[in-house]
């Protein structure tokens, strides 16, 4: 792995760079004085001594998370959507739930009003991209190759390529997936999880990381409700119980029932996203 | 799943640690893991093998600290131990908790030459 810039193994593509480092490499060719491979000249060690056999092991605490990388990067991405007054919200759910139809609703719905951006994860293809693209709003793929989830320093990437205007609307369509992406700070406002009623009303409870971690679920595909022999007050019921400060609504983003809820959710947190930032266009 | 980016992770603060430290080879690695951490400790360990081959951590020793799950029950007014985010209150059945710790996933220290 890259240390300069933490690139990872050279799988992830974000679309429109060819992700290649003008920063020099040597640092990985730990052979060039042998102090980074295995030597046996123990006078080299910190404590100096060239006594062979004697043990220059020794503790050092570190007390660091693991996820501080990745932290820094994402406080890197939050600090850039705070400048320009972006409000960013990360989409997660598992596939299938229905997040680019919904997104590509609310875009058709509020492009007139916002500035819309998107970078879509996936592991593999760009056609959610163009999905996007269609509807009129800039988006950026991300392909994460054998990747489960996108990374602050993926999203990074996708920023200086993508470039969202002033003031505007950034959604993130996370890998499907509701484990990973969990753990993982893009530097985003809010989490959104989508949770189709076509899924089990206990998915908040299996996969309670994730609805742990957002601020707002919105339970999608309603207008299947007739059909279906999902609990929604238990959904409810459970999500609350991993997280009491969720917000719920229900919605279907084909019919366009209650999509009404969401624009205001979105309207009320760009708001809060602009408190203090005068210099962003109303 | 991303047990394999967090030991990605962990080699990133190993290698940064080891210029301001001074060390060039790590033997022992010791992770805070909570229970609420949503980090599964066998496949952190499989993949902190796989990640460390031929780097200077290269058959370092993972041990593994297991943290408990620690929730405030608001019907109780006491700190009370969970081993999940859905669980309820051990004593009195609530599902009013606030967690306040488990959610660990820290490099606590190394041993290196």
């Amino acid at each position: 792995m890259c240390t300069v810039c933490g690139c990872g193994e050279g799988e992830i593509q974000v679309e429109g760079q060819d992700h290649q480092h003008d920063h020099d490499h040597h640092h990985h060719h730990h052979d060039e004085n042998g102090r980074q491979g295995h030597t046996h000249d123990y006078g080299q060690g910190p404590a100096h001594a060239h006594a062979p056999g004697l043990s220059q092991s020794r503790m050092v605490q570190i007390e660091q998370d693991i996820l501080s990388k990745n932290n820094q990067y994402a406080a890197a991405n939050r600090n850039y959507f705070q400048q320009h007054g972006i409000l960013s919200l990360n989409l997660v759910s598992s596939p299938g739930s229905g997040k680019t139809t919904l997104l590509a609703r609310t875009i058709g719905d509020l492009q007139a009003e916002y500035a819309i951006s998107v970078i879509e994860g996936d592991q593999q293809t760009a056609n959610d991209a163009e999905r996007i693209r269609a509807t009129g709003a800039k988006a950026i793929q991300i392909n994460t190759g054998k990747g489960c989830h996108l990374d602050g320093h993926m999203v990074g990437h996708a920023l200086e390529t993508l470039k969202p205007d002033r003031g505007s609307l950034l959604f993130i369509e996370n890998v499907g997936n509701l484990v990973c992406p969990a753990a993982f700070d893009l530097g985003e406002a809010h989490k959104v999880a989508i949770l189709s009623v076509t899924e089990g009303e206990d998915k908040p409870i299996k996969y309670p990381d994730m609805f742990h971690a957002a601020d707002l679920m919105l339970l999608n595909k309603i207008d299947l409700l007739p059909y279906l022999d999902f609990d929604v007050q238990r959904c409810i019921e459970y999500a609350k119980r991993i997280n009491p400060k969720i917000k719920v609504l229900q919605l279907s983003a084909t019919t366009g029932e209650g999509m009404q809820n969401w624009y205001q959710w979105i309207a009320a947190s760009r708001q809060m996203a602009q408190v203090g930032n005068p210099a962003v266009p109303a | 799943m991303h047990e394999m980016s967090l030991c990605e992770g962990v080699l990133n603060v190993l290698e940064e640690q080891a210029v301001t430290q001074g060390y060039s080879v790590v033997k022992r690695v010791w992770l805070e893991i909570g229970a609420l951490s949503g980090v599964e400790p066998e496949a952190m360990r499989f993949s902190f093998d796989a990640v460390m081959k031929g780097t200077l951590a290269d058959s370092a020793q993972l041990e593994i600290i297991h943290l408990p799950g620690e929730a405030w029950c608001m019907q109780c007014s006491k700190p009370v131990q969970v081993a999940a985010r859905y669980e309820s209150c051990p004593e009195c059945g609530s599902y009013q908790l606030q967690v306040t710790g488990g959610d660990e996933m820290r490099i606590k220290e190394l041993e290196v030459e």
